[in-house]
């Protein structure tokens, strides 16, 4: 197809044709085209369907602000719903889809919504589907879903990736139009750290569009210099394709980069967009300002534009919608268009004009004190009816429209801290107030200096201001520098369909609406009529929807005020936000020392916090997990079984005061405990529940070092932070994490000893006299390697912990198994340690649940009185000793064969199963080879005096009763003979 | 004379490098560590013990000082040395000689991977990376800040040259992001 409605000039390049698609069809285009200006020139002026009355809809605006135009963009995987076709850089294979129609976009059938509309106004939806109330989230809201909408996802993950960076500057320059301009040249000159931000792909945001002339030569002249000077100033950083979408605290702006939108697909390796956190110094907002349309019966066509978009078209990208064309204006801007369409040859049938001493022309007609009144074209504009001055009605015949209801200043970031723009009379709109992020400064018609030279003269100044630069900087290019007024003039009266808010379907008469139901507050009005929502957020329509409102509330516009405008400025994927934190990515995952040998011996692994952690080791012919975890517990239990624990935190704790520090914190005595020891501790919280568990070894009289459980071990870093920094700092403590440092591993078993002993090297003695249980020390194995070695248990065997440095963790891993053969030494994980430590009683994770006691667990005499620890006065509250208070507890079940199952509760033997008889609740459960049978761990009420009672364990949710025994949480070796041997 | 062989953080014999455009990510396992913390009302003389140590002033607030050994500010009174590991693997103990009772130390040598990014484009690829003002931080600067997540310390030993400290059980997912993020930038 031909580009129809291609003119002479313009910024793109002819030498290059581009390919593209739009729903199937195909047609050309250029770079420097986006795909609004491409299909205009193509001669398409019908680009979608209306959100909800399924009107034929084309393009109003030629930036960010467009409501329209909206379209899904590419296929497949890449497919992207809601996409401006107004901002999509064109590139070679370009694909496009008009959205939210069936079967087509010249036939859409859900158009019948159109000839319903007397029912279908603002809250049609709240009144009418009230009844059954059951029926609104399975039935109605998916097929109101489904008429009423915009794009579709493709429901497929995005195969893109998303970056996130970090940039400091000590000008964030928002917006790279005259006033951005200038403002970088003379910060940049100046030496400042610059970075010039501007969401087009190519800088000098409005200049491009118009005719002007900077020093007598082309505006275009100027930016390219401009552009070039700054290029090649190393502290200034231009970033086009940036859209700045928030003010945050500090100083700190958001800001999307687009790197490979404008590309079919990004190439390897390279992210599609950055979302960037600038830090900046100060700020600049040098944003624009967004053209307002006029309400008119029908202004919705395709065809009807902003009137400073078709002069976008018509200068930069060579294109119009139509080659018949007229002008609806009420203020001079209008009138440049026309100027300019008519200087690239296209027909201006009439500026029609409110004002009864509007300019004339020699060129064209202009229509003074006349109103565009109704509009026709079932897909297209075809005529434009004008009520003229006298009264009397004229028909133009015009294939497009362009609109102008004057300037609004894009004050958006302005108010992202919640600061309110005021009104100004001259320009009828509303712009910056003085409750400004700190920090940041608004230039150029942003600020409401709408003419060139004000916006360039203003940017510079503000720049020096704002990094107080020297004031003689640099000079201010000649420019347009014409007075602007702009008389309010939202919509022409009489109107019954007249479209405020084209992207959500919302017309003059919903706001009435809204008034006459009562939802006059501007917030209520936003969300009773959903004006100014969706991807736009109302750019184009907040304030004609404040202007009707304030009108029949008899009220002044700043009397009615504005909705908060809050980040993003424009919409940002989800993806973006994500970044790289996607799926594996999302945090990083942490490797044991031996993670390597784990996985060569086929590990199964499980995420614990965001360590990987070896759940079991299957051998060849296991089909299931209990055979092999059943084979690791019997064999650990039989000989020797080696477990990395090195997941398990470890603080040093160094200082004169580390002893006094230890019996703070924990709340059982460690002042006395000797050097070479190694004590089991309980920490508390403040409240006097249970925090931590763990061991604290000592070194030396003022060396420990304490060991948590995996899952709690930054916590409890944190928190023995605080104590120190905070509660006590007149304690001479220091604190480090040695958890990376040390490669830790579990040797347990009867031959646990006579393993170490093949590795240890002989000058140390690991004999039950020479190093008896609750023993540590430094050591060293393997014929001089420094390492440390516990004698303490979890699994309730002889056992001892052993560290190395974490580079050598694999090679004693290998060497343990090597050195293991005679004794059969079998690797476990994480299940086996969880089956020993229940068979053995001991509390973990499930057990220390943020809800218990020392008291509940068993350890209440563990509590010292002598002391003052932190919880421990917490501890004695009344609630926490109650007679029946929860104990620890094992649980058996009295058919062996029957399972117990953890999250179940206890029950009387008979009675009523309910809350209100409960008896407490199994927090731990696991097949235990060592009885051949299930058991579990719990908490029952005045369980400590309850063992050998019958009761029934019981879990509605699973429809579970099993008949149980209440025994001793130490169902293997109550005595601890076996630890001690 | 022990005969376990040593692993690198990334699980390898040897350390890895990889080089894109025109930096390059080394993996540099040839490091010990150690870190001193002055004991309560013992400041002096860790500074000057730790000066006597690294051969120059103890160094202040987000700096390194040093020449064969070195330290950097880890925090109030707080630093960590490094040394090369060939000839210090014992430093915790000649730190503790070196100190005496007036400070804190604690081996860290594998507490930490170390990860060496060098190269002009260097900049581009830490913006991607950590919200630190690496291009403001001065050659002898030494900052914590934190990189995917993971709590890191930064090093700037010239214009060019950078080491990150990361904890040494996340090295794999940090060379991920740090590959990452070269590729992406370059």
């Amino acid at each position: 197809m031909t580009q129809v409605n291609r003119l002479n000039g313009g910024q793109i390049d002819r030498t290059s044709t581009l390919n593209f698609k739009f729903d199937n069809r195909n047609f050309t285009a250029h770079p420097g085209d986006t795909l609004a200006s491409a299909l205009l020139a193509n001669g398409v002026r019908l680009i979608g369907r209306s959100f909800k009355y399924h009107r034929p809809r084309g393009i109003l605006s030629a930036g960010s602000e467009e409501p329209n135009a909206l379209v899904e963009l590419r296929t497949g995987n890449r497919k992207e719903p809601n996409t401006r076709a107004t901002t999509i850089e064109m590139f070679d294979g370009l694909e496009a889809h008009s959205q939210n129609r069936w079967p087509s976009l010249r036939f859409d059938a859900m158009a019948i919504n159109d000839r319903f509309s007397n029912f279908l106004t603002a809250g049609f939806y709240y009144k009418t589907f009230m009844w059954p109330a059951a029926f609104w989230e399975k039935l109605y809201e998916p097929v109101i879903r489904r008429a009423a909408g915009l794009g579709t996802m493709s429901m497929q993950e995005d195969p893109d990736e998303y970056d996130k960076g970090f940039r400091h500057c000590d000008l964030l320059i928002i917006g790279a139009g005259p006033a951005g301009l200038m403002a970088a040249l003379t910060a940049g000159r100046a030496g400042s750290d610059v970075i010039l931000a501007d969401e087009d792909f190519v800088l000098g945001g409005r200049l491009n569009s118009e005719t002007y002339s900077l020093n007598d030569d082309i505006a275009a002249n100027w930016i390219t210099q401009t552009v070039a000077e700054l290029s090649a100033m190393p502290n200034v950083r231009l970033m086009p394709r940036t859209t700045v979408i928030g003010a945050f605290d500090h100083g700190i702006y958001g800001a999307v980069e687009r790197k490979g939108d404008h590309l079919s697909a990004p190439s390897e390796g390279k992210p599609r967009q950055i979302l960037w956190r600038i830090y900046s110094g100060r700020a600049l907002l040098c944003a624009g300002a967004t053209e307002r349309p006029i309400a008119f019966e029908n202004n919705d066509r395709p065809g009807i534009m902003l009137a400073g978009a078709l002069r976008s078209y018509a200068n930069r990208f060579a294109a119009t919608p139509a080659q018949r064309v007229a002008i609806f204006t009420n203020n001079d801007d209008g009138h440049r268009t026309a100027a300019d369409l008519h200087a690239k040859g296209v027909k201006i049938a009439a500026v029609v004009d409110i004002r009864p001493e509007a300019p004339l022309n020699g060129d064209y007609e202009v229509l003074r004190g006349a109103e565009v009144i109704d509009t026709k074209g079932r897909l297209g504009l075809t005529f434009a009816e004008v009520k003229l001055a006298d009264g009397s009605n004229r028909t133009l015949d015009v294939g497009a429209l362009g609109i102008s209801g004057g300037w609004n200043p894009n004050v958006h970031l302005t108010c992202h801290q919640r600061g309110r723009p005021v009104w100004n009379e001259t320009l009828s709109a509303f712009v910056p107030g003085d409750t400004l992020p700190p920090g940041l400064t608004v230039a150029g018609a942003a600020n409401g200096i709408m003419s060139t030279h004000g916006a360039l003269k203003s940017g510079a100044e503000a720049a020096t201001h704002a990094l107080d630069l020297k004031s003689d900087a640099i000079a201010i290019p000649t420019a347009e520098d014409a007075p602007v007024t702009q008389t309010p003039f939202w919509y022409v009266q009489g109107c019954s369909r007249a479209w405020l808010d084209q992207q959500n379907d919302v017309t003059v008469k919903d706001v009435k609406l809204s008034h006459q139901e009562g939802f006059q507050s501007v917030e209520h009005l936003k969300r009773y009529t959903t004006l100014g929502m969706a991807t736009d957020q109302g750019k184009t329509s907040n304030m004609g929807g404040l202007a009707i409102m304030a009108e029949i509330a008899g009220k002044s516009i700043p009397q009615v005020g504005t909705t908060i405008y809050r980040p993003p400025y424009t919409p940002v994927p989800i993806a973006t936000f994500a970044g790289r934190m996607r799926g594996k990515e999302f945090h990083p995952t942490r490797l044991t020392p031996s993670h390597h040998w784990a996985k060569e011996r086929g590990a199964v692994f499980v995420e614990v916090g965001n360590w990987l952690r070896a759940q079991w080791f299957p051998l060849p012919g296991e089909t299931h997990w209990r055979q092999s975890v059943d084979r690791e517990v019997r064999q650990t239990r039989a000989s020797v079984g080696v477990c990395d624990c090195t997941t398990l935190g470890k603080i040093d704790v160094q200082g004169t005061d580390a002893a006094d520090f230890l019996n703070r914190i924990y709340c059982n005595g460690f002042a006395k405990l000797a050097v070479g020891k190694t004590r089991y501790g309980l920490m508390l919280r403040e409240d006097g529940i249970a925090m931590d568990d763990g061991t604290a070894g000592r070194l030396a009289e003022d060396h420990f070092v304490v060991t948590t459980t995996t899952a709690n071990a930054v916590k409890v870093y944190q928190h023995m932070e605080f104590v120190r920094q905070c509660l006590f700092p007149d304690m001479d403590v220091q604190l480090i994490s040695t958890t990376e440092a040390w490669a830790q591993y579990a040797v347990a078993g009867p031959n646990s000893r006579k393993l170490l002993q093949k590795i240890v090297d002989p000058e140390f003695d690991i004999s039950n006299d020479g190093f008896p249980f609750m023993a540590c020390g430094n050591i060293t194995v393997c014929g001089g390697l420094r390492a440390r070695l516990f004698r303490i248990s979890f699994s309730g065997e002889l056992a001892f912990e052993i560290a190395v440095p974490s580079r050598y963790g694999d090679a004693l891993m290998r060497r343990l198994m090597v050195e293991g053969e005679e004794f059969n030494v079998v690797p476990y994980g994480t299940e086996a340690l969880g089956v020993m430590r229940i068979e053995k009683g001991h509390a973990a994770g499930n057990e220390l649940n943020g809800t218990t006691t020392a008291l509940n667990l068993g350890m209440g005499r563990m509590v010292s009185k002598k002391k003052d620890s932190i919880g421990s006065v917490l501890s004695e509250r009344e609630g926490l000793n109650e007679a029946d208070a929860l104990n620890m507890v094992g649980v058996k079940p009295v058919n062996s064969a029957d399972k117990i199952t953890a999250g179940a509760h206890l029950m009387d033997a008979s009675g009523p199963v309910d809350a209100a008889n409960d008896q407490g609740y199994v927090t731990s459960a696991a097949f235990s080879p060592s009885l051949n049978c299930y058991i579990g761990l719990g908490f029952l009420k005045n369980g400590s005096d309850r063992h050998r009672e019958k009761m029934r364990l019981v879990s509605p949710l699973t429809d579970l009763t099993v008949e149980v025994e209440i025994v001793s949480s130490h169902f293997v070796d109550p005595e601890g003979e076996r630890l001690r041997a | 004379m022990h005969d376990l062989i040593a692993l690198t953080a990334l699980g390898g014999a040897d350390p890895e490098t990889c080089t894109i455009g025109s930096v390059t990510c080394s993996e540099v396992p040839d490091v010990a560590l150690a870190s001193v913390a002055a004991r309560l009302g013992r400041e002096g003389e860790t500074h000057s013990a730790l000066a006597a140590l690294i051969g120059q002033k103890a160094p202040g607030i987000g700096q390194f000082s040093g020449q064969t050994l070195i330290a950097f500010w880890a925090g109030p009174e707080q630093w960590i040395v490094e040394a090369p590991f060939e000839s210090h693997e014992g430093l915790a103990e000649l730190v503790k000689d070196g100190t005496k009772d007036a400070a804190s130390v604690s081996e860290q040598t594998d507490a930490w991977a170390r990860f060496d990014l060098e190269g002009p484009d260097v900049q581009s690829v830490l913006e991607l990376l950590c919200n630190l003002d690496c291009r403001n931080l001065a050659t002898g600067g030494a900052a914590r800040t934190s990189i995917h997540h993971l709590v890191c310390f930064l090093l700037r030993r010239s214009t060019d040259f950078f080491s990150i400290y990361a904890p040494r059980s996340s090295a794999q997912s940090l060379q991920h992001a740090i590959v990452t993020a070269m590729k992406s930038a370059l």
